[in-house]
């Protein structure tokens, strides 16, 4: 993809996928590069947001920049299907632009936006907004079209209409969609569009006035709780429909022991399924939640031991296809309450990385590349944003590929400090945790919106 | 008072060394003896007389006045005994706790009260017990009778019983009970 | 009392969970609370041990009996008391619960007694004010002066019954208690301080409900064993606390119906009579009579609802007083010969 900028062109400013203005050349120097096929000792060239080559020591002309990736790998950019960015209707927690600038600086090149904003991305007109204030972003922002009128749950949402815009990925989350037939009529429907649906399974008749998961902890504490059959029965539900239509599903977030099985079963049985796990449920137990911290409140909730073990297990395995951060800023008066009022969801695009590196690399016999493309060209083919699909994400990393390009040291230890988190956000319970894994550059279409952990702009 | 000057000595509780035996129990018994003999002499007789003993040190003492009394007099004095815990000006991170019961005989409206303690020193305690007598009604008279007065007082607080006068340093302990009375120092824990 | 000065620090600056508190430091507040039921028998019930301080009323749940019983409790310790029914205040319009703790603490408040529908509750506002967070109950999660109140019972009618001065008895009472919790134990804050606090004591604690009415799963509590049968414990057991049917808080859909949990699980007159000999039976209150207690039992002697009661100004005035009753506001440890002057005389 060859991308020509002219000079007149502000910095900055982007038309479709070129790069800035009078890009310079950009070497990444001394680095690994690790893709989907191969991880090599190995210098990047890129000219004119594209890669020009991949070798070891290259040199670049004068005027080239050179960003350092001495003990670093490089790799395709970071996809993440499940972000939120509250744009439009929920400025004061995130926008469009600051939450591209925190996925820059978490290795990000892309990311699929959810729905729920107010109004929803139910109609033409939201998509086109959302797009548009995608142009100056630091990063591809693909907005994610809702299942249904509203998120309401009863009547499709202009599904056609919508994908004809570029839209991939359809889901109602937030909640699920509570009806089996209309279900199965969204599924039937997208079949035929070459689109995906994508659950939040959540079956709110057995999970409503939960605030944590039904378990050991929830009875000690006396919190009204979510059992994870609340998960367990939609995700089967949705396998049956997936199986009955013949629909591409994708689920969001799975959080049980049982998802994962399920998820695992319908592959081995052939269903076009795909399943994402967040980082946090990778990490985090139900545990946490003993000082009543609304910041460890999530929806699906955090839950045992063995459902992080099954959890770590199925991404080895490969049942579960990516990691996606779900991404959920809240100003801090929705956090600041108490348990059961508190709104659920944590910022998490600026931490994902690392925190997805220590839990699965960490005991499990997965390799930093099997990570990478949990987090990398495994998301991007969901998206249909792959090189593969016709689009620019996911690598390989090889002449005449768009260059988009990650820089993570996958050693460097860090604190989490939410003072200097891009995000307008601050509701992260790694807060003050030590991670390690960090990024250091990150090239969106040929531009270095991160450098040396700094977004540029 | 000498036990909770032991307990509460930074860091959290020291320890006492005693150093020189003051007063033998026969010089308490004595002392005691005197006291009791005083206090009749003072007051003209023990009519409307309760003793009162400050929790913890003064309880003994006044126990055994008042056997004392009876015996000196041919007629029982009620003796009762009395926590300060709760009229406390302290300052400190922590609240002393009441170590011990409060019980006090009848209504004190009237009554000629004897307040027994082991040790006068800055006057504090006898300044919260006589807050705390107030509550049971409003007595005749209140005196005082201690066993050691050991000076440094911060309060207008004079005792009308003593049985030894013992100027002391500020950072030592005096220790009393009926087995004597010892001077000493707390030593850190 | 044992003690040096560093025993006295069982409880913190707050008290949030009797879980937190062990055998120690329940102890603690039932030896303060020993004193305070003297002070209650007095003439004038009054101590001018927590005088300059104020303690704050936060309810954001309506309960009368519990708001007056620490009311009376702080005013008995002469502490100025300020009540804010967050029910119907600025809350319900859309001020976070931050903001309206951190405008009440800004006015200078030592004290803060919460109760709050929500579980942990107390937690989130221990963490926004300087003051001491008292829990007076936080949804389904822990009433922690309720178990104090009721142990200290247990202990006085134990106590009475053996001729002794309850003031003298240790908690070597409790050790080898047979206790039934009986009731909604899955929606009680109640049972859980309860049974967290009996069994720190050394109790063996049985409780009995119907399956609908247990948590998820008793795994971690220490609780000796369940029972869906009221009639086969009955015999075997010292004392019988029964708790409130949370009628208010929809526990009837967990049931058919409060008039079959009473034929299941209601102490009746008949079952009443089959109690062991000096056997107690108690109740936080208020009570549904009728339903988890006949109306003829309620009044039996071996019912100690009002003795519960009494106790609770007793047992909450010790809370407040081992929180508070610091003198000066001091954050540093005194010099020696400070302490000294200031406590030996």
């Amino acid at each position: 993809m060859s991308a020509k900028a002219s000079q007149s062109d502000a910095p900055g400013r982007r038309q479709g996928r070129q790069g800035p203005a009078g890009s310079q050349e950009l070497l990444i120097r001394g680095g690994t590069v690790v893709d989907e096929h191969a991880e090599r000792r190995s210098d990047v060239l890129v000219r004119d947001g594209v890669i020009a080559q991949v070798a070891p020591d290259l040199s670049a002309s004068t005027g080239a920049r050179v960003l350092d990736a001495g003990g670093a790998l490089v790799t395709p950019g970071l996809v993440d299907l499940h972000v939120h960015l509250r744009q439009p209707g929920a400025e004061e927690a995130e926008t469009v632009e600051s939450g591209s600038r925190a996925a820059a600086r978490g290795g990000f090149t892309a990311v699929v936006a959810m729905p729920n904003t107010d109004p929803p991305i139910d109609c033409a007109a939201v998509v086109e907004e959302v797009l548009a204030l995608a142009q100056t972003a630091l990063c591809r922002v693909v907005p994610a079209g809702a299942i249904t009128v509203g998120r309401a749950g009863e009547r499709l949402a202009p599904i056609g209409e919508l994908a004809g815009l570029g839209v991939r990925l359809f889901t109602d989350d937030g909640n699920g969609v509570q009806d089996a037939g209309v279900m199965r009529r969204a599924l039937e429907y997208a079949s035929g569009l070459g689109v995906t649906l994508a659950q939040h399974c959540e079956l709110s008749s057995l999970s409503d006035g939960g605030v944590m998961h039904e378990g050991v902890w929830s009875s000690r504490l006396g919190v009204p709780a979510v059992p994870a059959e609340a998960e367990e029965l939609m995700l089967s539900r949705d396998v049956a429909l997936a199986r009955l239509t013949g629909a591409r599903v994708h689920f969001l977030h799975l959080s049980t022991e049982r998802s994962v099985s399920m998820v695992a079963a319908a592959k081995a049985e052939g269903l076009p399924v795909t399943a994402e796990v967040t980082p946090h449920h990778l990490s985090l137990t139900d545990a946490e939640l003993v000082g009543f911290d609304p910041l460890y409140k999530v929806s699906p909730p955090l839950r045992s031991s063995e459902d992080v073990a099954a959890l770590r297990a199925g991404c080895a395995e490969g049942v579960i296809d990516a990691v996606a951060s779900d991404h959920a800023p809240h100003p801090p008066e929705k956090k600041e309450t108490t348990l059961a009022a508190a709104s659920p969801g944590m910022v998490g695009l600026e931490t994902a990385l690392a925190v997805t590196l220590g839990a699965l690399t960490d005991g499990t016999a997965m390799s930093r590349r099997q990570v990478v493309g949990l987090m990398s060209w495994q998301p991007a083919r969901i998206a249909g944003l792959h090189r593969a699909q016709g689009g620019d994400q996911g690598g390989p990393i090889a002449p005449g590929a768009p260059a988009n390009l990650c820089v993570f040291d996958p050693d460097e230890r860090w604190e989490v400090d939410p003072a200097r988190l891009a995000s307008r956000s601050r509701n992260t319970p790694f807060a003050g945790r030590t991670v390690c894994g960090r990024v250091r550059h990150t090239v969106f279409a040929g531009e270095p919106v991160v450098i040396d952990g700094e977004a540029q702009r | 008072m000498a036990e909770r000057e032991r307990r509460l000595t930074p860091p959290r509780g020291g320890v006492f060394v005693p150093r020189v035996q003051v007063l033998s129990p026969e010089d308490v018994q004595r002392a005691l003896v005197r006291i009791a003999h005083e206090i009749v002499e003072r007051n003209h007789g023990l009519s409307d007389t309760v003793v009162i003993g400050l929790q913890t040190g003064g309880v003994p003492l006044a126990q055994r006045i008042g056997a004392i009394l009876e015996d000196v007099e041919g007629m029982a004095v009620p003796v009762g005994m009395l926590d300060v815990a709760f009229y406390r000006d302290d300052i400190g991170i922590r609240p002393v706790l009441p170590e011990a019961v409060t019980d006090i005989p009848g209504d004190l409206a009237g009554a000629l009260v004897v307040l027994v303690d082991d040790v006068l020193f800055t006057g504090r305690t006898v300044r919260a017990a006589l807050n705390a007598l107030a509550d049971y009604g409003r007595a005749r008279a209140v005196q005082l009778a201690v066993m050691v007065d050991r000076g440094h007082r911060e309060l207008p607080i004079r005792p009308d019983y003593v049985g030894k006068n013992m100027p002391t340093r500020l950072d030592e302990q005096v220790d009393v009970s009926l087995d004597g009375v010892v001077l000493g120092d707390v030593v850190p824990r | 009392m044992s003690a040096d000065a560093a025993d006295h620090a069982r409880l913190g600056r707050h008290l949030l969970a009797v879980a937190d508190l062990g055998a120690e430091g329940i102890e603690e507040v039932l030896r303060v609370a020993d004193a305070f039921v003297e002070v209650g028998r007095r003439q004038i019930p009054k101590v001018p041990a927590l005088r300059g301080r104020t303690v704050v009323m936060l309810f954001a749940e309506e309960s009368t009996r519990t708001r007056l019983s620490f009311e009376t409790a702080a005013r008995r310790l002469s502490a100025d008391v300020l009540t804010l029914p967050m029910a119907s205040s600025s809350m319900k319009k859309g001020e976070s619960l931050r903001d309206t703790v951190e405008t009440v603490a800004a006015m200078g408040v030592d004290g803060l007694v919460v109760r709050h529908p929500d579980a942990g509750a107390p937690y989130q506002i221990a963490q926004w004010v300087e003051a001491s967070v008292v829990n007076a109950g936080d949804g389904w999660h822990e009433h922690p002066t309720q178990a104090l109140l009721d142990c200290y019972t247990v202990r006085q009618v134990l106590a009475e019954r053996a001729g002794r001065d309850p003031a003298s008895v240790g908690m070597e009472c409790f050790a080898g208690l047979r206790v039934a919790v009986v009731g909604d134990v899955r929606h009680s804050r109640v049972a859980r301080s309860e049974i967290w606090a009996l069994a720190a004591l050394g109790a063996e604690v049985t409780v009995v409900a119907p399956a609908s009415l247990l948590p998820t799963t008793l795994q971690g509590w220490p609780v000796a064993a369940v029972s869906h049968d009221l009639d086969a414990v009955l015999g075997t057991v010292d004392v019988c606390y029964l708790l409130r049917l949370q009628l208010e808080r929809g526990a009837e859909a967990f049931l058919p119906s409060p008039r079959e949990y009473a034929a299941g699980y209601g102490l009746t007159a008949r079952r009443a009579s089959r109690l062991k000999d000096g056997a107690l039976v108690m109740h936080p209150g208020p009570m549904n009579r009728g339903v988890e207690i006949a109306d003829e039992v309620a009044n039996l002697p071996q019912s100690t609802v009002l003795r519960q009661v009494a106790n609770g100004v007793a047992v909450r005035m010790a809370v407040l007083f081992i929180l508070l009753g610091a003198g000066s506001s001091a954050t540093e440890l005194p010099e020696q010969d400070e302490l000294l002057r200031a406590v030996g005389e």
